[in-house]
Formats: C-alpha cells, structure tokens, sequence
C-alpha cells in the first residue's frame, strides 16, 4: 500500500464520510473546543462522566479527513472507558501518530490503529491529535486548546 | 483573444524562462514537480543563485566605513542593487529605497516611525477585508499604543474592495492612514489602486500600498501611483529570503524617527546624546542582509530582462485554464472571481477538505497550499475556515496546469 492509501485507508474514509457520535451532547458534564489556527479546524468534544467512566462522548466541528475520522473513531474507543483508562488510549495513539509504537502494539489500540498511516505525513499529525487534545481539556476542565499555543 | 495571443508565446521562450530555474526539474516520489505555490514564495533563477554565491565566494565583507577593497566592493554591490530597485519602481533616488527584511517588516517601519508619533486617540486606520496579516497586526499594535482604531473597507462577495464603502469610510471617519493590498493573495484580486490611492489623496490621507504580489504581477510605477509607502519582499519576486524593500515618499522619510538603533544608522554617538543619518541608512541600523540585497538586485535585473506582458498574458492563461478546468469538477466552488485576477485560483471541495486535497496533491508532486494563507479575517468574512489555493508564476506550463486540474477531479471521486 503506498503512502496515501495507507493514509486514507477504508477505515478512516468511512469514519470520515459517517461520523459516529457527531452530535452536541446538551446534558454533558465536560466540553472543550479544540482549535488548530494553522488551518482553522475547530472541533468541540462533550463528555458524560459518571461514577469515573465515560458513558458517552461525541463531537461537533468542521475539519478535513484525518481530524474527523480521529473524533469518530475517538468516540467509539473512549465510551465506557475509565478516565485514566482513557487517557492512556491517547498516550498509544501519540505513540502510533509519531511512529513510537511498536507494530506489535497496534492491536491494543484497536481500529485506532487506522491512524498511523499519519506518521509519514508529518503535516497532517496535528489534525489526528486534535480532537484527542480537545478530550484532554474537557477532562481537565479547560475550556479551549490550541495546537499552537 | 488574450488567451490565444498568450498561447502563443513562443515555446522556446517559456522554455527558457522556466529553464533559469533549477530547482523546477526535479522529480517528487515518480513525479516531476508541479509547483503552484508561488504566492507564498517564487522560485530563484540562477542569476540569483550565482549572484550570491558569487558575492560570498568574491566579494564579501562588511559594508561602509571600510577602507579595504573587498569592503568597497561589498559597499558598491550592496549601493548598486539599491539604484537597481530604485529603476524598477520607478522612484526619483535611491535614498528613498529602504532596506527590510521583508514587506512585514517594511508595514512595522511606517506602523511605528511614520503613524505612531501622529496617531491621536479616535483616529481611523483604514484597510481593507482582504488584508494579510502582515497588513493588519502591525496596526493593531500602533492603534492599541495611541487610542486609535482599525477599520477594515468591506469586501464584495466575488472578493472586491466595495469602493463605495471605502471612499464613505474616507468622507466619515478621522482617517490618518489608508494601507491597502495591491494584489491579494488569497484570492487573486488585483484591486483599482489608482481610484483608491486618488480617492485618499483627495481626502489628504497618507496611503501605503502592499505590492508584495504585485511585484511580479504588475509594472510598478512609485511616481505614477503616487503612493506614499509601498512594501515587497524579495523572495516573492525571484529574490533570496529575508530580503526586502520599504519605498517612501521623501517628505515623510526625512521627518520620520528611526525604527530601530544601532550600528551603520548614526551620524554621531555620545552618551550625551545621538545624531542619526538621513534615510536611507536611518532605517537599516546593524549589519544588513548584504548578500540578499546583492541577490534581489540580480533577481530584479534578471526579471526586468524578460518579455514581462507576454508572461503575464501566459500566467492569466493559465489561471484561466485552471479555473475553466476546476469549475467542470463536481462540487468546486471557487473562491474569488474578482473581475480583475492575477496568478492565485483559490478554491473548495464540497467533499473534501483543503487539507486532504493539499496532501493528495502532494503525493502526485504537486504544490499547493491549503488553510487560511495569513487571512483569517477574509476567510471569517466568506464564513470559511480556508480554502486550497494554487498560485501561477511565470515559468508554470499549460501542461501543469491540466495536471493541477485532473489532479483535483481524482481527488473529488476518491472523497465522493
Ligand atoms: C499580500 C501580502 N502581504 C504581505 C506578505 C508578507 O510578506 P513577508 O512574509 O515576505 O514579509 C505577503 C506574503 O506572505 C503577502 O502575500
């Protein structure tokens, strides 16, 4: 597979064409904007917390293939999961994003492994990490990041 | 028709222009680079190449108040490409051409020695929507030190100055400065500066035009504009990096305070106090960018050399070509269809984002640029985050151009 379609593999065009969870949550307990001034993408991630889990997280925003696929497919890896357990899928994702991990890794990861097509694109790492830092200050109870700031 | 006149243009001169340019036969992956990123920065014609490597290998040294003969050289060298530039654009002497890193930091010298001793409190600096941020931060920062105010003219939605709105915001409100874009570089437009620059004259308003596109777009004609600023950089204009020029009228650079202290800057040093030289050496203090000043003299030479109008009638081809081909696509919306377009074909995907088109492209050996391009308030303007934007120079190719085209439709089926 070269580059590109490792980079737009099926998973993350179909992710990107039918988002999961692409909706405001009203009743969410966390949110935060995740914006990236390079190219104007913003993303607003809302959680459910309850009892440490996470019963529920979606995600509103504009932003191009690799942000919108990484907010889907973020979605589906994080709902049920324990707060620290959370923050440890996006500690692997980084890892995969920057070509840290291991291959053999991947598997704990799940679909999330679709990502790393991303690592030879240096560019592009930052859109697939940004709905991730959007999660991160919601948790942390911050408002808005930037990847840039 | 211009389009069939521009095709024209003999092959074997476009051959040759574009066969100055070394770095354009190279290959990317398996592809033979495209490249249509020209707006952010031209490519280098190796008259210039060989003019600074040249200057290091022979002539270098520090310039002025040296008695040595590779310091006259230097000085000569780094004087002469003054004169050059000064011929260029037209203006009366040399002494009016100052010395800066680039168009941003030509827009910071007038923004601060120029407008901010005369900025009261309520006064109006006048812009326009489709400003780079060159054109808009260094205001912000002089208006927030006085009290006065920014205010942007607006722009129509095919991406022109509404010049009703701008001569109203001239007649109404306490303007001290108009600064406005020649050539926009996102998209395109090629606005009417002498209506805009007569219409800020009659109000008595100072004016400092942006020609950092315009440079390579346009003849340039200081005393026919009769603008009292005009800022460029050189590496939009063939020209190294780090190198540009601020032109102003004589009045205001003889009344104007320095920008920056330093070396090479004064007249007279004591502690009890410092005399300065008069322009332009009061505004280049320290040890300048020598080598990129004798590398956009050579660039400058080198361009006012070519068949300029015929070039600029191939590069409108091209841009035509493009759009005509862009605008079959399914789902492309372009960005900017100002009657009046230069070089940049700014444009969207209903199925894919700038972004995602940028890296196809890429992958193909095609250079574009994808985001806002340093124009967030335009962009806020158009409700959009940023388009994909492929800029023309005059060394691109119709061949190119189709590639850049069909490039974009595979790119539209594989997202659709
Ligand atoms: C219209 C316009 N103005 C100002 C600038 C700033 O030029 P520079 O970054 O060379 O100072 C640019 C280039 O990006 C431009 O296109």
């Amino acid at each position: 597979m070269d580059d590109l379609h490792e980079l737009y593999q099926e998973v993350i065009l179909e992710h990107h064409k039918r988002p999961r969870n692409f909706r405001a949550l009203p009743q969410s307990t966390h949110r935060a904007a995740g914006h990236n001034p390079l190219c104007g993408d913003e993303v607003e991630v809302y959680l459910t917390v309850r009892d440490g889990r996470i019963a529920e997280v979606t995600f509103q925003g504009q932003g191009c293939a690799i942000s919108r696929a990484s907010a889907s497919l973020m979605t589906e890896a994080l709902t049920g999961k324990r707060i620290d357990e959370a923050r440890k899928v996006f500690a692997g994702v980084k890892d995969a994003l920057t070509g840290n991990a291991p291959e053999a890794g991947m598997d704990e990861i799940g679909e999330l492994a679709a990502l790393q097509g991303v690592r030879r694109f240096p560019a592009r790492i930052k859109c697939a990490t940004l709905p991730w830092h959007a999660f991160e200050a919601a948790v942390a109870g911050t408002k808005r990041v930037s990847t840039e700031a | 028709m211009l389009l069939d006149r521009a095709q024209e243009i003999a092959p074997e001169v476009l051959a040759e222009v574009r066969g100055a340019f070394p770095i354009l036969g190279q290959k990317i992956g398996d592809h033979p680079l495209v490249y249509l990123d020209n707006s952010a920065t031209t490519q280098k014609p190796d008259a210039v190449i060989d003019a600074v490597t040249r200057y290091y290998r022979e002539d270098n040294a520090n310039i002025h108040r040296g008695v040595h003969a590779l310091s006259q050289r230097a000085t000569s060298a780094y004087e002469d490409a003054r004169a050059v530039v000064a011929r260029f654009i037209g203006a009366p002497g040399p002494e009016q051409i100052v010395f800066t890193r680039g168009t941003t930091e030509a827009i910071n010298l007038v923004a601060w020695s120029f407008a901010r001793p005369r900025l009261k409190k309520g006064d109006v600096i006048l812009l326009t929507e489709m400003e780079h941020h060159a054109n808009i931060v260094p205001w912000q920062l002089v208006a927030e030190a006085t009290g006065a105010r920014v205010v942007p003219a607006p722009v129509t939605d095919s991406g022109e100055v509404d010049l009703e709105a701008f001569r109203s915001l001239l007649e109404h409100e306490p303007v001290a400065l108009a600064a406005f874009v020649y050539i926009s570089n996102s998209l395109g437009t090629v606005n009417p500066v002498e209506t805009m620059l007569a219409a800020a004259r009659a109000a008595g308003v100072p004016t400092l035009v942006d020609a950092a596109q315009a440079v390579s777009q346009r003849p340039i004609d200081v005393v026919a504009l009769d603008c009292d600023f005009l800022a460029f950089s050189g590496h939009k204009l063939f020209g190294p990096t780090g190198i540009g020029v601020l032109y102003g009228k004589r009045k205001h650079l003889e009344a104007m305070p320095p920008y920056q202290g330093g070396g090479d800057m004064i007249a007279n040093v004591s502690f009890a106090g410092t005399t300065f030289k008069g322009p332009p050496e009061r505004f280049e203090a320290g040890t300048p960018n020598i080598a990129g000043v004798v590398g956009l003299g050579a660039a400058v030479e080198w361009f006012a050399e070519q068949p300029r109008e015929r070039l600029w009638a191939h590069e409108d081809a091209l841009v035509r070509r493009a759009t005509e081909g862009l605008s079959e696509i399914d789902g492309v919306r372009i960005v900017g269809t100002a009657k009046d377009k230069a070089s940049v074909v700014s444009f969207l995907l209903a199925e894919a984002h700038p972004h995602d088109i940028g890296t196809f492209l890429d992958a193909e050996g095609i250079a574009i640029r994808a985001g806002h391009h340093c124009c967030q308030p335009l962009m806020t303007r158009y409700g959009i985050p940023g388009t994909a934007r492929a800029s023309f120079s005059i060394y691109n190719t119709m061949e190119e151009a189709d590639r850049f085209v069909k490039a974009v439709a595979r790119v539209a089926r594989f997202f659709s």
